[in-house]
């Protein structure tokens, strides 16, 4: 026997957790658009129901269709298991109330996206669950903002708006020291240009709505959990996570860090919180995501590429104030760039225009291709001038403290002829400092 | 389930129910570098279905605390003191790989108390090659990643282990990373160790008078069919499962087929 080797990122992308169908031999993963599975018999239910047998019961916990993107994206992450939900809210949602429950803490970096900071910083706070949020250049910061009863911390692998790089092994060994689990957002990143469990994060989810789908066809999410982090170890040391390693009532006494020595996380995240929250991602969008992942090293690659030279395009263009992207050396986390992230720091980033709000909003209405729109990560090129849209009613300091100011435009650099969308920012930055 | 043995704790899972000795005891034995939890969804049933269960961590591998044994017979004496503690006087023993050798042994040494015997991906003698000892020794993650890769034949398991969404070669690998995070000690070049230098598997097998079953996967790289033919050969009584689409990871890979195997043998 000589020296094996795993499956490539491109044959996962394409193989991973997908075989032939066996009751038709369809080659594509089919769409199992159905709420329910025959059992073949009564003991089979009841086998199904107790967690002794695998199979499909109810498409709230189940489901074929979603299982093939479950299982691809946990290989492409290197990690132990996925689970599809209806969104990357829902994924994040899922992954801090699986730990964390009323009176946890959460330690968060402030460079997040605005739903992710609504929803810690408003709406988990409803329910008991306190966060800090640091700056994530700042080690000491998250160090220091780590409480008895902080169950996570969590950072974007580049951050919003200003991409910041998560510097995932510094902050994961600090989360690791006070044996505390490291969840990222990687949506930016996709596995296809950072494995954060590679470098020491615990729990990945991504908006898979953005480059993982890739379209713009639906809004999907996926939670993966690297199989990483010893619940076991920590509860012994602490005394968190008895949700994982204490008796559960809500399943019949179940340990699930008996039941699985690397994955209770994500036995416990379907189990119960598929199970009683239902936020479940239907098959059809799990389809499309699917189709998405297949070409997902292709596609970033362009992504980048075209990325790369509209950066080039923009820094030298006289009516830009400044470009805000890793690999520019004027960039703070440049060098951290050059480690974490030498496939490329993504296809999102933003510029500053000269003329501040109505310069940007002219920009934005100049635009052919681009289309003048709230997402990222289509294949087709995106903008939006965040003073005149997300952050309409935010004064002017309150931007600034986000790093936002009001000629601040944001790209989603997609897949078309680079030169075009060259083309297209040209007249349209000419457009804009004429309206000056 | 936690017991002391030979003055370390012990852990068995037992099913996902508390143990009951009065009932028909099933025990189940890891690999090397595994722990209980390569059995989890045939030990569960055979736990609701009227056995009390008992999936051993063997010694320096997850729960159990102390160090590895460094020979399948110091296993086998570890197992039958296990038994005692647990007030078991005779069991089934059903064991993967390693654990298989540790099974046979026992029923050599106490046939009194082995009622049945499963042997699951089994091989004798367990020839392990010289590069994946030698892995094992200076390169623990090489050897992890040889026998994770050898171990499985897809990387699209229906419906998965333990169930949908799962990734069976992320967790085995995790598995065996955890391992050696636990203890340090080198346990997979110890547990390897102890397969190849196991020299009385031919001795043991035709002193077995239980009911002995083979559980084999088609297309085993670790441990092919071909390589228990010895072991089939002096155990004439013994019946052989070959399962389809299966490698050495039987018990995930094929966890129905598997499971059906041991349960129609140990109703018997």
């Amino acid at each position: 026997m000589g020296s094996p080797k795993y499956p490539g990122f491109d044959t996962l992308s394409l193989h991973a957790g997908a075989a032939p169908d066996p009751a038709t031999g369809a080659r594509a993963t089919p769409i199992y658009l159905t709420t329910s599975f025959v059992f073949k018999d009564s003991d089979h239910a009841a086998s199904l129901f107790n967690m002794e047998c695998a199979g499909h019961v109810y498409s709230r916990i189940s489901n074929p269709t979603n299982a093939v993107l479950e299982e691809r994206i946990a290989a492409l992450e290197g990690g132990v298991a996925g689970i599809a939900v209806a969104s990357g809210q829902a994924a994040m949602h899922l992954g801090l109330v699986t730990i964390a429950g009323a009176g946890s803490h959460v330690v968060a970096s402030r460079a997040l996206y605005g739903g992710s900071q609504n929803l810690l910083a408003y709406t988990m706070k409803r329910f008991g669950i306190d966060t800090t949020f640091v700056d994530p250049r700042d080690l000491d910061a998250w160090r220091n903002a780590i409480r008895p009863n902080t169950k996570v911390l969590f950072g974007e692998t580049l951050g919003n708006p200003g991409l910041d790089v998560l510097n995932i092994p510094q902050v994961a060994a600090i989360a690791h020291e006070r044996h505390l689990p490291l969840m990222v957002d990687a949506t930016f990143t996709t596995p296809y240009l950072l494995r954060p469990f590679e470098h020491g994060a615990d729990l990945i989810f991504h908006s898979a709505t953005k480059f993982l789908c890739g379209h713009g066809t639906a809004i999907g999410g996926l939670l993966v959990d690297g199989g990483t982090f010893d619940w076991q170890q920590a509860y012994e040391k602490t005394g968190h996570f008895a949700e994982l390693c204490e008796p559960y009532d809500g399943f019949h006494g179940m340990v699930f860090a008996e039941e699985s020595s690397v994955a209770p996380f994500s036995l416990r995240a379907r189990r119960e919180g598929l199970r009683d929250f239902g936020a479940v991602m239907s098959p059809h969008n799990a389809f499309a995501i699917l189709q998405g992942i297949e070409t997902l090293g292709l596609r970033m690659d362009r992504h980048v590429a075209n990325t790369r030279k509209i950066v080039e395009f923009l820094t030298a263009h006289s009516a830009v104030e400044s470009v805000s992207y890793p690999e520019l050396t004027s960039h703070p986390d440049h060098a951290l760039a050059k480690t974490l992230l030498p496939k490329g720091c993504g296809a999102v980033f933003s510029f500053e225009i000269r003329g501040g709000r109505a310069a940007g909003c002219r920009l934005v209405e100049s635009l052919n291709i681009f289309s003048h729109l709230a997402n990222v990560g289509d294949a087709k090129s995106l903008v939006i001038h965040p003073a005149s849209t997300t952050h309409f009613r935010v004064p002017t300091e309150q931007l600034a403290a986000s790093g936002i100011t009001e000629g601040t435009i944001r790209l989603s650099i997609g897949l078309e002829d680079v030169d075009d969308l060259i083309e297209d920012l040209a007249r349209a930055l000419k457009a804009a400092k004429k309206g000056a | 389930m936690l017991l002391k043995i030979q003055d370390h704790d012990a852990y068995c899972y037992t099913g996902g129910k508390p143990f009951d000795p009065a009932l028909p005891t099933v025990v189940f034995i890891h690999g090397a570098q595994n722990d209980h939890s390569v059995w989890i969804l045939q030990t569960r049933y055979f736990a609701h279905h009227g056995f009390g269960v008992l999936a051993v961590d063997l010694p320096g591998h997850g729960r159990s605390k102390g160090t590895a044994l460094t020979t399948i017979k110091a296993m086998s004496d570890w197992l039958l003191a296990l038994l005692d503690a647990a007030g078991v006087q005779q069991a089934t023993l059903i064991g993967h790989s390693m654990g298989s050798l540790i099974a046979l042994e026992t029923c050599a040494k106490a046939p009194g108390r082995v009622v049945r015997l499963a042997l699951v991906g089994t091989a004798y003698p367990m020839e392990v090659s010289d590069a994946l000892l030698d892995a094992a020794k200076n390169e623990e993650q090489k050897a992890i990643d040889m026998v994770n890769i050898w171990s499985h034949t897809s990387i699209a398991h229906k419906p998965s282990c333990p169930g949908p969404g799962f990734y069976v070669m992320g967790g085995s690998q995790r598995l065996m990373q955890r391992i050696s995070r636990q203890n340090p000690e080198k346990v997979f070049y110890t547990d390897f160790s102890a397969c190849k230098a196991y020299a009385n598997g031919e001795t043991a097998a035709k002193a077995a008078t239980c009911p002995v079953l083979f559980v084999l996967g088609k297309r085993d790289m670790m441990t092919p069919p071909k390589s228990s033919a010895t072991l089939i050969k002096a155990i004439a009584h013994g019946k052989v499962v070959q399962i389809e689409h299966c490698g050495h990871a039987l018990m995930a890979e094929q966890p129905d087929a598997v499971l059906n195997a041991l349960f129609t043998f140990s109703r018997q």
